[in-house]
């Protein structure tokens, strides 16, 4: 086995290290993720009960209300954020929290976006190196 | 994207800190989603006004210190509780000092103190084409749809930094092309009379919402006599089964006079017919199964007009509500300050009807009131209630939550 390179397109600047907790389904960051404790409390999804804490989140697109973006920044004040978020689309509801948070908390959440067929490549555990700078995804052969 | 020098000098901080971290925040947006430029935009309407958590007070109390300063005018959300009748609405300490908080940081950047989901009945209103920022889904769906104004749907502390900026990156709904419709929904067999009962009007933007996801959809075949009060319902509801920003109803909304002028002469990508039974189905679902009594009757969402006042006194025909039930109706200042001038309130209250101004129904201080079930005739309310108030709901028309709460709770449906 060695690393596996996949080439991204950086949406949220910056680079993350960790596990990958993936999911096949949108994520709503209101409604869908405890803001108090980062964890997935939307008792219809399936990563329901999960902590979103420093992994490397991966779903295809977010959904939901517009008040996604204060939830995630408040993630990032409490320091409960995803270190970072892989999607297949990112829209602007998503996007817009980790950018504010750049700005205004000094720490951001990084978010690439991939194409499907490396997307799929994915699981749940594995150890990524995310470089929303350079614009890649590094999945780490690690036993 | 392409910043001019005056843009740049304020990115620079020329215009102090808030208003370069705002234009920082509108490059970085713009840059993301293929924005050549930013626009100006007439006004704002600001969604970041509930409380929910300290990031949102921190948010605004910075800006607001950091000499943060609205430079177009800028209506507001709801507040989480009743700002005038915060006692009456059992309002917790805490919950008032934040949303106090809020109120102090919006008025300090200059907001007008709006209080309200429908910025659209009374206030700030932009007319067909114009260029505007609004957050708050169904306003946006409302003022895109109904109005023709050009909105994205902006998300929370975007919409603040809009107002400080008065500009925004030029894509999405701002753009002619992005309006075009790609679904075409065509009412199959659905009787005429049915149009009788507006319940039928937020049941369609339910189902609208469901299939058209975050895509533009057409609709075909809504009879012209629907009111503004089903436009804002039928917005309302799309906008809260799925995240649409815009629709076009064929023969009624402003770019969809004709079939051809909303696909912009091209062919739909997909039709889609929805039948009597799915209507009938949608109301259904709205509801939570076998709920026989609630003790909450919720009007309001989003806040009501001046016409729905004028509905309800007509069909309540000076009945009390009957037994412990709690008749809440929630609306902006201004339609507050109209009916109280006309008598309208008195009879209101008088038949046991409680109004409120300011706050949102979904965010009532559940720990303060001890309700059982909530009926309205909101789809939007609805299909939130369980997730935000954990209370089972019911839909159903007008009508029907009136004589629900004549006859002290027991539910009465006549609906569809």
């Amino acid at each position: 086995m060695t690393d596996i390179l996949l080439t991204a397109c950086p949406v949220v600047s910056g680079t993350a290290e960790g596990p990958a907790l993936v999911s096949s389904q949108p994520i709503s960051f209101w409604g869908g993720v405890d803001p108090h404790t980062g964890r997935i409390h939307d008792p219809k999804h399936e990563l329901f009960g999960q902590s979103v804490s420093g992994q490397i989140l991966v779903f295809p697109h977010g959904k939901g209300s517009s008040t996604g973006s204060l939830m995630m920044l408040e993630l990032v004040r409490i320091y409960k954020a995803p270190a970072a978020i892989i999607n297949i689309r990112t829209e602007p509801i998503l996007a817009t929290g980790p950018i504010v948070s750049r700005y205004f908390y000094g720490r951001s959440i990084p978010i690439i976006t991939l194409a499907p067929e490396d997307f799929c490549q994915i699981r749940t555990g594995q150890h990524l190196v995310v470089n929303a700078s350079d614009g890649f995804v590094c999945i780490r052969d690690i036993p | 994207m392409h910043l001019t020098d005056g843009e740049r000098a304020v990115l620079d901080g020329q215009a102090g800190d808030a208003a370069s971290l705002a234009m920082s925040v509108l490059r970085d947006i713009g840059a993301v989603f293929g924005a050549k430029r930013l626009i100006s935009v007439s006004q704002v309407h600001i969604d970041t006004t509930l409380y929910m958590v300290d990031a949102g007070v921190d948010f605004a109390e910075k800006m607001a210190d950091m000499g943060g300063q609205f430079t177009v005018p800028t209506s507001l959300n709801p507040s989480a509780i009743d700002l005038i009748r915060w006692k009456e609405y059992r309002t917790p300490p805490d919950l008032l000092e934040n949303s106090r908080w809020i109120e102090a940081a919006y008025l300090r950047m200059g907001a007008a103190p709006t209080w309200t989901c429908t910025p659209y009945q009374h206030g700030l209103i932009p007319r067909f084409g114009e260029q505007i920022a609004w957050g708050e889904s169904n306003a946006i769906a409302f003022a895109n749809s109904v109005l023709g104004a050009r909105t994205n749907r902006y998300a929370d502390l975007m919409d603040i930094c809009a107002a400080i900026i008065g500009k925004v990156p030029e894509f999405g709904l701002h753009l002619t092309e992005n309006r075009r419709a790609e679904i075409l929904i065509q009412l199959i067999d659905v009787p005429e009379k049915c149009f009788e009962n507006t319940a039928i009007y937020p049941v369609l933007g339910y189902l609208l919402g469901e299939i058209a996801g975050d895509t533009v959809a057409a609709i075909d075949g809504i009879p012209n006599r629907i009111p503004v009060s089903g436009l804002k319902a039928f917005s309302a509801a799309a906008a809260s089964s799925g995240a649409v920003g815009l629709f076009h109803m064929i023969c009624i909304t402003p770019e969809a006079q004709t079939t051809e002028m909303c696909f912009q002469d091209r062919p739909p990508k997909q039709v889609v017919d929805i039948c009597f039974h799915q209507i009938q189905d949608a109301a259904e679902r709205l509801s939570s199964a076998a709920v026989p009594a609630v003790d909450l009757i919720a009007l309001g969402c989003p806040h009501y007009s001046f016409p729905e006042f004028m509905d309800l006194i007509r069909l309540l025909d000076g009945r009390r509500i009957g037994g412990s039930v709690e008749f809440w109706v929630f609306t902006s200042r201004s339609a507050y300050a109209w009916i109280r001038d006309c008598g309208m309130l008195k009879r209101l209250t008088d038949s046991g009807v409680t109004v409120f101004t300011d706050g949102c129904p979904l965010q009532y201080p559940g720990q303060s009131w001890k309700f059982s079930a909530a009926m309205t005739d909101s789809a939007k309310f609805a299909s939130y209630c369980f997730s935000q108030t954990g209370l089972a709901c019911v839909f159903g028309s007008l009508s029907d939550c009136v004589e629900t709460a004549v006859s002290g709770g027991r539910v009465r449906r006549s609906i569809l």
